[in-house]
């Protein structure tokens, strides 16, 4: 009997821990974290964290952006068993551009070219061994690159 | 059918570097046409599965904040000259793209 408790304890444990895994994995878009109008709601709608910051996720992006619908952006992290990638512009409507999702193959370095409608904070987060680590950069914007 | 992508791919050692870039137009939805004040629909790509040799190496899904005629660049190991890379992209009105490139 016991051997049997534990044995549904384990399976119960194992579960669980498939709920807890990010729904990044899901092999699907996540429209509702790129629909969300909040960056802090767009990432606890990707990830269920929040992110914790870390020196070890870089992100190469200029101060100033002359163009906003042009903003070249290289995210890059030292982590290990990178499982994704993503970037948020806080000031976007929608402030969640991109998601990749990487491999066991993949270098954790990828490169992108991103609109800013307006002056705002850009966040890179980097999901690596089933935590969240973030950096972020104030870019100014000149001209926007989003309205009309 | 979307545009063709313009793929390079190059081994260096381990390390296969891709560069893409692909013709879109990235309509966020939020511009107005200046002639008839309208709001030009939205139309960006939502998804793109790069492959070496039929095996997923990066996934990405985008939102409308992707630049126009969108460039990425990723890199991945086990690559060699002569191998298969694969791109393919989706987007919100049901347009997508494929093209294959020679890793060199």
């Amino acid at each position: 009997m016991k051997v049997h408790r534990r044995l549904v304890l384990k399976g119960t444990l194992a579960l669980s821990a498939i709920a807890a895994w990010p729904r990044l994995l899901l092999a699907a878009r996540p429209d509702s974290a790129f629909s969300a109008n909040d960056a802090d709601k767009a990432i606890a709608d990707l990830f269920g964290q929040t992110p914790l910051d870390s020196d070890q996720v870089k992100m190469k992006i200029p101060d100033i952006a002359e163009n906003g619908a042009v903003v070249p952006v290289t995210v890059s992290t030292d982590l290990e068993n990178v499982e994704s990638i993503s970037i948020v512009v806080v000031n976007n409507p929608t402030p969640l551009a991109a998601v990749f999702l990487l491999t066991p193959r993949s270098i954790p370095s990828v490169s992108v070219r991103i609109k800013m409608g307006q002056t705002s904070q850009v966040r890179a987060l980097v999901n690596a061994g089933g935590n969240l680590y973030s950096t972020s950069k104030d870019v100014k914007v000149t001209i926007g690159g989003c309205g009309g | 059918m979307g545009k063709p992508i313009k793929i390079r791919a190059k081994v260096k050692g381990d390390i296969s570097e891709v560069k893409a870039l692909m013709p879109h137009d990235m309509e966020s939805g939020l511009r107005r046409d200046a002639e008839t004040n309208e709001l030009i629909p939205a139309h960006y790509i939502t998804e793109l599965v790069a492959e070496h040799n039929g095996e997923i190496v990066m996934t990405a899904y985008w939102g409308p904040a992707v630049s126009r005629n969108p460039y990425v660049s990723f890199s991945f190991t086990g690559g060699v000259a002569g191998d298969t890379i694969k791109i393919h992209w989706e987007d919100n009105q049901g347009d997508s793209s494929t093209t294959e490139a020679v890793l060199k």
